[in-house]
């Protein structure tokens, strides 16, 4: 039964750091109504821009800082580039956009700071250790710290401040906030500035999981699920959809995968989320569409 | 001046439906397919049949399926490579084990194996709409990959699990070569391609594009929704089933389950995102920007830039490259190349005048 | 308006002629052999492929300035960026093919299982030979069937024999391992299944319980896998991996509590990339290896004076040479030259086409002598290839890793191959049924 509990546990505690990743995209679609595919490459940026400047010798704080700008930096030119010129757009032409941003920031990714495999080490062993006869991992434990910190921080402000206001204006409606005299473009900066810095943390902690290389970008793919299960437009959503694709996927691999010849870890979380949408089509605390002729 | 329409009037119904109206667009087309038939294999080297033609045949069939899908009917999809794998398998294991199956119709029952599996993971589009159906497309994705990995059966339980293709052989005649392979998969896409305009053309066509516009609207004329996207899901993995046999039987010549990855999806999308969604002439015009780019970012940096770029570094260019043509397009086009085609043949209408339109 | 468009135009279709124009040959060039190489810089395995190819290339450069070349051909080469990708690899292939400015291909070294399958046919149509080092297809090692494939040096099954025989050597005797528990954990992709009847075989002549757990590529998340091991409490556990796969699992296993020690990684998971990611939870983990890592070889030392020295060094990070992959490139390097030049002491010193460098490949024989006349005395192992017998070695050592380098921790332990013969030879000689191919008769061969 003990051993139910650590599959439980663990999935849980994996469950959040698909969280981390989801937070990102749910920040960028709260704030402007793009569904960001580019939130994985722009992990994979922000984690290599880091380790890159950690192997030249940068103190470790510094290295954060510096890299946050680059971020701020990233986002601007976004914002310009690219978002500017597709306001009022299909929400389909700007998913396709943020594709084609992907690819770029991948490629820019790698000339920049080359294709090798870089170790990150946060500091902290990931020696198991027990607690009440399960067994734990100190680093998990640490990753659900920050990212439920970072959950509270964002939902401050979101819901508390000026700023969040106005992010929540635009996403209803930008025509509208435009009219009251909130500035669009510099709240889509700051947005997916935020994004960005969320994405570093993301990128910090799966690379310190995974060591820091072009796979990272790889991980978007199991946010998706979490992102139908908790619905598009909470980060709450993100933090409970996470935690229920993290469990039933290592329940699910350790279970049913025997039966069906094992690695069913890969689409079962899909499959989880498709069935989830077919009863609750917006997704557990998603905002349900509402459809005029 | 040679592409006027003037003097050209319809005198029945059937002369006004033809997909090509005017003698000069016909005359173009009978030249473009003899020369297709004859100069091209005559001439041609086997890299360009093994590395440049078959891989634009067979991406634009792939395409042409997916833009009925995506482009025509609205149901976004990054399933693609799922299909193209059933298709491909389903085509190994009928003419494995059906000893005298004919080669073409070993295609077809690849292309209607495709089927079923498509209309299974089209079944949610009649209740979720958007974003939300690429998890559906998505999962199709995943589990067919882990379907073809797992079960050791449709490989012919090589240990590898990959399927090589077996001697394309119609009629007594060999078309393993590259220009024999090259001549099938052309005599393959073509009728398919037919098919598919002639559906776009129809009412099955107009029934899509109002779905794809607005489907409560289109439920409130009484077009019926789900017979209109179920068809969009079977005929599009129809098509994209033989897409994916002629990609591992006259293109790749082995192909394992991972060869159908996402990354395969992707390309397909940006082919119709390339050549524009809601056309059939833009999926031709995108699957030649993608099989070709690479190719001559490539000989271009060989022959003029040697040794300042390294092949490593090209290929990270070349990827920024791509993405910022997506965005630019998307921008600037968001038709696609087959917009930028029509209106160079509105515009030479009028040549030598520029203001005619 | 439109005639601006048309300048625009214009300016296009001049360039695209200008393009393919520059693209024809400029001039022949005389006396040159030439190696296309598909090789792969960039994406999630860009670490094997840059020290592969940096070692490989290395070497030839250090041919070409030390000896100018083999017995006065100069060594060619350009590379193709096939990004580890199926399609990428055979449209390189289908392009480089033919040669460069002149000079005949010798051999072509894709380094990807995937490459290798889509091009065996077209290779063998080709008369080109096909080089895949300690990996590829298991049956090709039967050169009867399959001419024109190389798996050189070490095929998979003889790998996880290998492996096998160790773990038999640590518990005191192949006897012993009745009843010991063994988990083989693998990628989930036709590399990864590709030895699994191999293991059961063996699971069931040596009596061990075996336990085969997949991982869904690529890999990023094995925390049930590792649960599941966990479970079961094996004595060993077998790695077969590719990629981040390889990372992960060492801290995964770390974070639940199976110790390093007991995992032994395969050919593809032996890499100083593959441990350095994961820091701390690497050490002591073992691997196996067709040549040891480090610098003090001799041929190593001349590679140094000559070719990282002088700048000409192919690697971007010169910290990397000596390392697995570029010492696996440089022996690529070393076994593909001692096969032309073999081929030239039969055909003449003169560049040769890919059919003649096949019977230089087919002859290659690396005794202790010649190994230190070469300069790779205990880099390499003593190997024999043949008609029959493409493989021509089947040994490997294992290493272990401490912290900072691989160390070496065993003598040469030989692969059961008298055991996998016979099966290697069903599946050659079934595919020679399949595809209608008339084995060689290679005793009559010379």
């Amino acid at each position: 039964m003990s051993f139910f509990f650590e599959v439980l546990l663990g999935g849980v505690l994996s469950g959040v750091m698909y969280s981390l990743i989801a937070i990102g995209f749910v920040l960028i679609y709260k704030a402007s109504g793009v569904f960001n595919f580019a939130q994985g490459s722009m992990v994979l940026f922000a984690a290599l821009t880091f380790v890159s400047l950690l192997e030249r010798h940068v103190p470790f704080w510094l290295a954060f800082v510096a890299t946050l700008l680059v971020m701020l930096l990233l986002a601007l030119l976004i914002e310009r580039l690219v978002l500017r010129h597709l306001l009022h757009r299909s929400p389909m032409t700007l998913f396709m956009a943020t594709l084609g941003l992907s690819y770029v920031i991948e490629g820019g990714a790698q000339a920049l700071w080359g294709a090798q495999v870089h170790g990150l080490d946060l500091g902290i062993a990931d020696e198991p250790f027990t607690l009440a006869g399960l067994m734990l991992s100190q680093f998990d434990l640490f990753a659900a710290a920050i990212a439920l910190s970072l959950v509270i921080v964002l939902s401050l402000l979101f819901n508390r401040t000026r700023v969040g206001l106005s992010l929540r204006a635009v996403a209803d409606d930008p025509l509208a906030a435009l009219a009251i005299g909130i500035r669009l473009q510099r709240m889509w900066v700051l947005v997916w500035a935020v994004a960005g810095f969320v994405g570093l943390v993301a990128g910090l902690l799966w690379g310190a999981r995974l060591g820091v290389q072009f796979s990272l970008s790889l991980i978007v793919l199991k946010a998706l699920p979490v992102l139908i299960i908790g619905g598009f437009t909470s980060i709450a959503g993100a933090i409970v959809g996470g935690l229920i694709i993290g469990a039933s996927e290592k329940l699910a691999e350790v279970y049913v995968g025997p039966i069906l010849g094992g690695g069913i870890e890969n689409w079962f979380p899909y499959v989880l989320a498709l069935l989830f949408l077919l009863i609750r089509p917006a997704g557990l605390f998603g905002e349900a569409a509402i459809e005029r002729v | 001046m040679f592409y006027l329409e003037s003097g050209q009037f319809s005198t029945s119904y059937r002369q006004d439906q033809r997909i090509f109206r005017l003698w000069q667009a016909r005359l173009a087309l009978v030249l473009l397919l003899a020369a297709a038939y004859t100069v091209v294999p005559w001439l041609g080297s086997d890299y360009l049949f093994s590395a440049i033609l078959i891989p634009f045949l067979v991406l634009s069939l792939a395409g042409v399926g997916l833009n009925l899908l995506t482009g025509y009917a609205g149901q976004l999809s990054l399933g693609s490579a799922a299909f193209m794998a059933v298709g491909a398998f389903a085509t190994y294991n009928f003419l494995l084990r059906l000893p005298g199956l004919p080669l073409l119709d070993g295609f077809l029952l690849g292309g209607l194996s495709a089927v079923p599996v498509g209309l299974v993971f089209g079944l949610p589009s009649l209740r979720i709409k958007g974003f939300y159906l690429l998890v559906s497309t998505l999962a199709a994705q995943f589990f067919i990959e882990w379907l073809f990995t797992q079960v050791p059966w449709f490989a012919n339980n090589s240990s590898s699990g990959v399927i090589s293709a077996p001697a394309l052989v119609i009629l007594g005649h060999h078309f393993n070569t590259p220009r024999g392979s090259y001549l099938l998969t052309l005599s393959i896409v073509l009728p398919l391609v037919l098919l598919a305009k002639n559906l776009v053309r129809g009412q099955l066509g107009r029934n899509w594009m109002a779905v794809r516009d607005m489907d409560t609207a289109a439920a409130v004329i009484g077009i019926p929704i789900t017979r209109t996207k179920l068809l969009a899901f079977a005929i599009s993995s129809f098509l994209l089933g033989i897409a994916g046999a002629l990609w591992a039987f006259t293109y790749l010549g082995t192909v394992e389950p991972h060869g159908f990855d996402l990354n395969l999806s992707f390309q397909i999308l940006f082919i119709i995102i390339i050549g524009g969604m809601g056309s059939i002439l833009g999926n031709f015009l995108g699957a030649a920007f993608i099989v070709l780019l690479p190719i001559l970012l490539s000989i271009i940096s060989s022959a003029w830039l040697g040794d300042w770029i390294q092949a490593g570094q090209l290929e990270n260019l070349q990827k920024i490259l791509f993405g910022c043509l997506i965005i630019v397009f998307l921008i600037k086009e968001p038709e696609g190349l087959a917009k930028l085609w029509n209106t160079l043949r509105a515009r030479a209408h009028g040549w030598p005048l520029s203001y005619w339109n | 308006m439109f005639y601006h468009g048309l300048k625009k135009r214009g300016a296009v279709a001049l360039g695209l002629i200008l393009a393919l124009g520059a693209a024809l040959p400029a001039h022949a060039a005389a006396n040159q052999q030439y190696f296309p190489l598909q090789s792969y810089r960039v994406g999630p395995y860009a670490a094997g492929g840059t020290g592969f190819f940096g070692g490989f290339i290395d070497y030839m450069q250090y041919v070409n300035l030390k000896d100018g070349g083999v017995n006065g051909v100069k060594l060619v080469w350009s590379e193709c960026e096939t990004e580890y990708v199926v399609e990428k690899g055979v449209e390189c292939y289908e392009r480089l093919k033919k040669g460069l400015n002149g000079a005949p291909a010798a051999a072509t070294n894709p380094l990807s299982v995937g490459i290798a399958y889509a091009t065996l046919e077209r290779s063998t149509a080709d008369k080109l030979p096909l080089i895949t080092i300690n990996h590829g297809r298991t049956d090709s090692t039967d050169g009867s069937v399959f001419p024109y494939v190389f798996p050189l040096q070490l095929n998979p099954y003889s790998e996880v024999s290998a492996i096998i025989n160790y773990i038999g050597q640590q518990s005191g005797g192949l006897d012993k391992l009745k009843g010991k528990k063994i988990v083989t954990l693998y990628h989930g992709s036709p590399y990864g299944k590709e030895t699994s009847p191999i293991l059961s075989l063996l699971a069931k002549k040596y009596g061990f319980q075996l336990t085969l757990i997949e991982v869904p590529h690529p890999g990023n998340e094995q925390q049930s896998q590792w649960l599941t091991i966990r479970q079961i409490h094996p004595d060993w556990v077998i790695l077969r991996g590719w990629g981040v796969m390889t990372p992960v699992a060492l801290k995964t296993a770390q974070k639940t509590g199976f110790p390093a020690n007991h995992i032994i990684g395969n050919i593809w998971s032996n890499s100083e990339d593959d441990v350095i990611p994961a820091g701390s939870a690497a050490k002591g983990y073992i691997s196996i290896t067709t040549h040891p890592s480090g610098t003090q070889f001799p041929v190593l030392q001349g590679i140094k004076k000559y070719v990282i020295d002088s700048g000409k060094g192919n690697l971007a990070d010169p910290k990397r040479f000596g390392n697995v992959y570029y010492n696996l490139g440089v022996v690529n390097g070393i076994l593909n030259v001692e096969a032309v030049r073999l081929a030239q002491a039969r055909f003449g010193h003169k560049p040769l086409s890919g059919e003649q460098v096949r019977w230089g490949f087919e002859h290659l024989k690396f005794d202790d002598q010649r190994l230190k006349q070469v300069g790779a005395y205990g880099l390499l192992q003593p190997l024999k290839l043949s008609c029959s017998d493409h493989e021509g070695g089947g040994s490997v050592r294992f290493q272990q890793w401490d912290g900072s380098k691989w160390k070496v921790i065993s003598a040469w332990v030989q692969a059961d191959r008298a055991l996998l013969r016979p099966i290697i030879e069903a599946s050659s000689h079934q595919y020679a049924k399949e595809h209608g191919i008339t084995p060689r008769d290679c005793a009559k061969e010379s």
